[in-house]
Formats: structure tokens, C-alpha cells, sequence
């Protein structure tokens, strides 16, 4: 059974997190910039000491105990998240560096055989450069063009706009689950199911989704899905990259070398069955191996728990930024994940970031990647704090008051 | 020269009394900004700003008796305590003395510990730029 939200004792879940009880400029940290990257949960840190201090070997190659060992724990990683993502199989999850090198991966291996002139991808207006970059460089090299889905004030996505986008020219639709600029949780089932009656491959980046929201990626009907471990309690360097195996199976290798072939020769060389085709050279696999507990960790707790816990604090967040004079809110839509992108009337952003964290107050300031949605909003950047379910109601209360503190002092 | 020098050793003095606290260096910074006196409105254009700051900068200078007057300005309260301390650093000296100085002040107050890389970045530009007007200014004066 699930314990709900106010049952959990945010208290001894922080002692899961070392790194927060630490003081920052002679203050207590209060850590809020968890769409960049979660702090890391104290079980992966122990797998990943176990792993390098019991386990280390690389792996699929060697036949001693170590490499076996190695392996093993490799691969279960792979099948939990198979699990997580209820994926119909494990082997259509591939290990990458991060959501970038996913995503930069469908765009090379999918969009060089499959993209031409006059060919569309359409992308939203709220994408981190992750998922525009890599789409202008294949758009570039095969002459397909670039659409974009139009937001409303709010920051929500025109959904009647994008299905007049579609087209039989519409070759993929790539966009994000949850905006990490504004918080703003995207229709993803619907945006796929519309690309669907098109036949267009449909590419969702979940980076901010999956540390928040259960995700299925049957459910969704997507072709490509994409998150990194970082913003999920787990280590660095790890990404996932999600594909039908069909899809998979029909593209070429994105990177060669070393465990994704099956034979080599000068003349030819035949690639390996998927995931391996996909997995060239040595992996993080220390890293991959101690994801694994990042997951058991989000699974424990429960997405519905993360999601109301999280929930509650953009609420009590929300209602007490809007009382401060001048708090001006960027992105409001009426779905929304636990961050807050703000400005403040008359004192430069970068200003508000600095005097923060000479407070302990960990926030981003800046366009957090998505220079175009910035540039359609017409500011250069927001504060943007976002919350874990690590975080409390009383660092929201120290938030706020040192926020109060700096407008009155440099106003 | 000694001058530049002299002026630098005066705001390692005066960071030194702030103890390494962050907020009330940075609060000293914005003071510095806030004596930083009217930059003409006229000149908050484009061409003026230098490249490569995070927040907007603006930067002019005039060149009367033999001496360089920089004047300048910014969108961030923070970046504009910062550029007060290269004006005073460099103003009223000759073009010559601002080639040859050699800014350390920055390292000696580790500036990048409360600015960050990007905004250290920034001021490597500012100084860039105020060299620049000191290389244009010799040049009309040799010629
Ligand atoms: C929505 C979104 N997409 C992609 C990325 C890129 O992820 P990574 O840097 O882990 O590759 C991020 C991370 O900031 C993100 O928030």
C-alpha cells in the first residue's frame, strides 16, 4: 500500500540525501535546483562505492567472476527500467550519456534515412535546446524543415495549431513532457495519438517527466522516449533512450566500435542485435549499475506521493510569491510540475540568483536552454526554482523572506 | 601607472574588511554600483554594449588632456558595482598606462567566487573593451 503525501516524513527522507545538510555562505542550503539535476539518493552512492570498491570489470567480454558480476547488475538495470517505463520489451532500452545523446541519436540514425526535402519535423515552442539542436542538424543535412507548436499566454501547447501543422509531409513530432522553463506538463498521449493518424515517429523527451510522472510508455503509443538518471535521484552520465524494436531494428548505428558488432572485417562488419547495435564502447556501467537503485527509490516512495508531495509545495509556493510585490509568474499553465519560473519587476534576474546564494539558496537564473521560448516571451531569462520531494514548506517560508529581503534592497 | 596600481591595492583593502562574507561583499558591490554617476541616457545603445557580458553593460569613453574618462552603466545592479570598480580602477589615466596595466585585483578579491565563471567572462570583456578605446585614443593622438 502507498502512503499518501502528509504520511511521509520528509525529515528522515532528507537524511537520504547527505549533501543537504550542509551550510552554503555560512547558510543552511536550500536546494531548489532540482530540474537541473536531484541531488543523488544515498543507496546510489553506496552502489556506486560497491561497485568500484567489489565489482569493477567491463562488461559482455570477459567470462570472470567480475565481468559476470558485472554484467549481471548491468543488465538487471536495464531490465528495471524496462519495468519503470513498462516498455514491451528490456532490449528496446538503450544506455546513453543523458536525454542529449538519446535524442541526438534518433535524429542521426533515424533522420539520415529517413528525412528528405520537403519533409517536416515538428517540434513545440518549449523545447530545450536538446530537442531542437539535434533536429537542426539533421533538418540541415536533408534538407527537412522545422515546424513549431504554438504556445498560448500561459505557456500551454495550441493543440488545434499543431493538428493544423500535420501533414502527410510530417515525418516526426518531437516535443517534451514537462517544460523545464515553465513547468508546463504537455497532453503527451494526445500529441502522440494525433501525429499517429499521420504516420509521423513521435520522439518524447522526458528528462523533467520522469522523476515526477508514471510513465508508460504503451500507454503513450510513442516511438522514442528519452530521460536522464541525473534529475532522478541517480548518478551522472547515464541516459536512456527508449525505441520500439521495430524502429530500432530499422536504423543504423549511431556510433561504432567496440560491443556493437557481430563480426568485423575490412570489407564489411555486421552489427550487433539492438540494445547492444546502439551501445558502442565502454559504458558508464558503474553509473548504469547504481541507477538501478535510484529507481527502486522512486518506486518505493511511489509516483503518486512524489507527484502530491511536489504538488503541495508549488501551491504553497505559488501562493506565497504572489503576495510579493512585482512577482511576475512566466508560465502558468493550469498542468503544471513543481517549477516556478518567475520574474521580478525592475531588478535584473541575475542579481535576484546571486543575492540567493550568498543566502544558501540554490536557484537558476538564465534562459535554462530554450533561447527560442525566451525570445517569444521577449525577456533574456527567468529565476527558476524547482522543487524535490525532498524539499520543505519551511525553505519555501526562507525562500520567500530572503526574496522579500533583496527586492527591498535593491529596489 | 602607479596610480592604477595604488587604486587597485585600495579595493584588495577594502574587499580584505569584508571578511569573505557573501552577502556583505555583494551588498558593498551594489553601494559601489549605486555611486557609479549619471551615464547619459543617449548612450544606452546598442553599440555600446560591450560584448559578451550576461547582463547588459554599457561603455563610453572621451579622451580630454591627455587623460581617458570612461563612463558606464548596467541592467544588473551586481554587474554594475562590479564595472564601477574598473572605471575607478582606470579613469583619468593615460592611454598608454591603460595598455600596459595589468588588472589583478579581480583574482586578489577572487571575484569568481561571487560572480561565477560566466560573469568573470563578462568582466575579461569590459576590460578588453576599455583597453580597446585606449588603443583608439593613442592612435588619434599619434596621429
Ligand atoms: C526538458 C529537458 N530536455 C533535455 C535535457 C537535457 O538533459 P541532459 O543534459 O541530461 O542530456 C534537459 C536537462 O536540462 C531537460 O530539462
Amino acid at each position: 500500500m502507498e502512503v499518501t503525501a502528509h504520511e511521509i516524513d520528509v525529515q528522515s527522507l532528507r537524511k537520504r540525501f547527505p549533501i543537504l545538510n550542509q551550510e552554503v555562505n555560512g547558510k543552511p542550503l536550500i536546494y531548489f535546483d532540482n530540474a537541473a539535476s536531484s541531488q543523488t539518493v544515498d543507496t546510489v552512492v553506496r552502489s556506486l562505492i560497491e561497485f568500484y570498491e567489489k565489482d569493477h570489470a567491463n562488461i559482455h567480454r570477459g567470462i570472470h567472476t567480475l565481468a559476470e558480476r558485472s554484467t549481471k547488475k548491468f543488465e538487471e538495470t536495464r531490465e528495471s527500467v524496462h519495468l519503470f517505463i513498462n516498455s514491451p520489451e528490456a532490449d528496446e532500452i538503450i544506455f546513453t550519456k543523458g536525454t542529449t545523446e538519446s535524442i541526438n541519436l534518433v535524429a542521426h540514425s533515424w533522420g539520415s534515412i529517413n528525412l528528405k526535402e520537403g519533409d517536416e519535423i515538428i517540434l513545440s515552442q518549449i523545447e530545450h535546446h536538446s530537442n531542437i539542436v539535434p533536429w537542426q542538424l539533421i533538418a540541415q543535412k536533408t534538407g527537412a524543415k522545422i515546424k513549431v507548436i504554438p504556445i498560448n499566454d500561459r505557456g500551454e501547447l495550441l493543440i488545434e495549431a499543431y493538428e493544423k501543422l500535420l501533414s502527410p509531409q510530417t515525418k516526426l513530432v518531437a516535443f517534451n513532457y514537462i517544460s523545464n522553463s515553465l513547468g508546463t506538463i504537455n497532453p503527451a498521449k494526445e500529441i502522440v495519438a494525433l501525429a499517429n493518424e499521420f504516420d509521423a515517429v513521435t520522439l518524447i523527451d522526458a528528462a523533467q517527466a520522469s522523476p515526477h510522472t508514471k510513465i508508460d510508455v504503451q500507454d503513450l503509443n510513442c516511438d522514442f522516449l528519452a530521460f536522464s538518471s541525473h534529475k532522478m535521484y541517480g548518478p551522472t552520465g547515464v541516459g536512456i533512450l527508449y525505441g520500439r524494436r521495430a524502429m530500432l531494428e530499422a536504423i543504423p548505428p549511431y556510433q561504432g566500435g567496440g560491443e556493437m558488432i557481430k563480426d568485423v572485417s575490412f570489407d564489411s562488419t555486421s552489427y550487433n542485435d539492438i540494445p547492444y547495435k546502439f551501445e558502442a564502447g565502454t559504458p558508464n556501467i558503474g553509473e548504469v549499475i547504481a541507477f538501478k537503485s535510484a529507481i527502486d527509490f522512486i518506486n518505493e516512495l511511489g509516483h503518486s506521493v512524489i507527484e502530491s508531495q511536489e504538488n503541495e509545495l508549488l501551491q504553497y509556493a505559488m501562493n506565497k510569491l504572489s503576495a510579493i510585490e512585482g512577482f511576475i509568474p512566466i508560465g502558468t499553465a493550469r498542468s503544471k510540475a513543481a517549477v516556478i519560473s518567475f520574474l521580478v519587476e525592475g531588478i535584473h534576474t541575475y542579481d535576484l540568483g546571486q543575492f540567493l546564494d550568498a543566502k544558501g539558496i540554490a536557484v537558476r537564473t538564465g534562459h535554462h536552454c530554450t533561447q527560442p521560448l525566451m525570445e517569444h516571451l521577449g525577456i533574456d531569462g527567468t529565476v527558476r526554482a524547482s522543487f524535490s520531494v525532498y524539499n520543505t514548506k519551511e525553505e519555501i517560508d526562507s525562500f520567500t523572506n530572503a526574496l522579500r529581503s533583496i527586492i527591498s534592497k535593491l529596489r | 601607472m602607479n596610480q592604477i596600481k595604488d587604486r587597485q591595492e585600495e579595493i584588495i583593502e577594502e574587499f580584505s574588511m569584508l571578511d569573505g562574507n557573501m552577502e556583505m561583499i555583494l551588498n558593498y558591490i551594489i553601494e559601489l554600483g549605486e555611486e557609479l554617476s549619471g551615464f547619459p541616457d543617449q548612450e544606452r545603445v546598442d553599440e555600446n554594449i560591450v560584448k559578451g557580458c550576461q547582463s547588459k553593460v554599457w561603455l563610453v569613453a572621451s579622451y580630454a588632456n591627455g587623460r581617458i574618462q570612461y563612463k558606464a552603466d548596467s541592467n544588473a545592479a551586481i554587474t554594475r558595482g562590479l564595472v564601477s570598480l574598473l572605471v575607478r580602477v582606470l579613469n583619468q589615466s593615460s592611454p598608454q598606462d591603460v595598455i600596459d596595466a595589468e588588472v589583478y585585483f579581480p583574482k586578489q578579491i577572487e571575484m569568481d567566487r561571487f560572480i561565477g565563471t560566466q560573469r568573470s567572462n563578462g568582466f575579461a570583456s569590459m576590460i578588453k573593451q576599455m583597453k580597446m578605446y585606449a588603443v583608439v585614443f593613442l592612435a588619434k593622438q599619434k596621429s
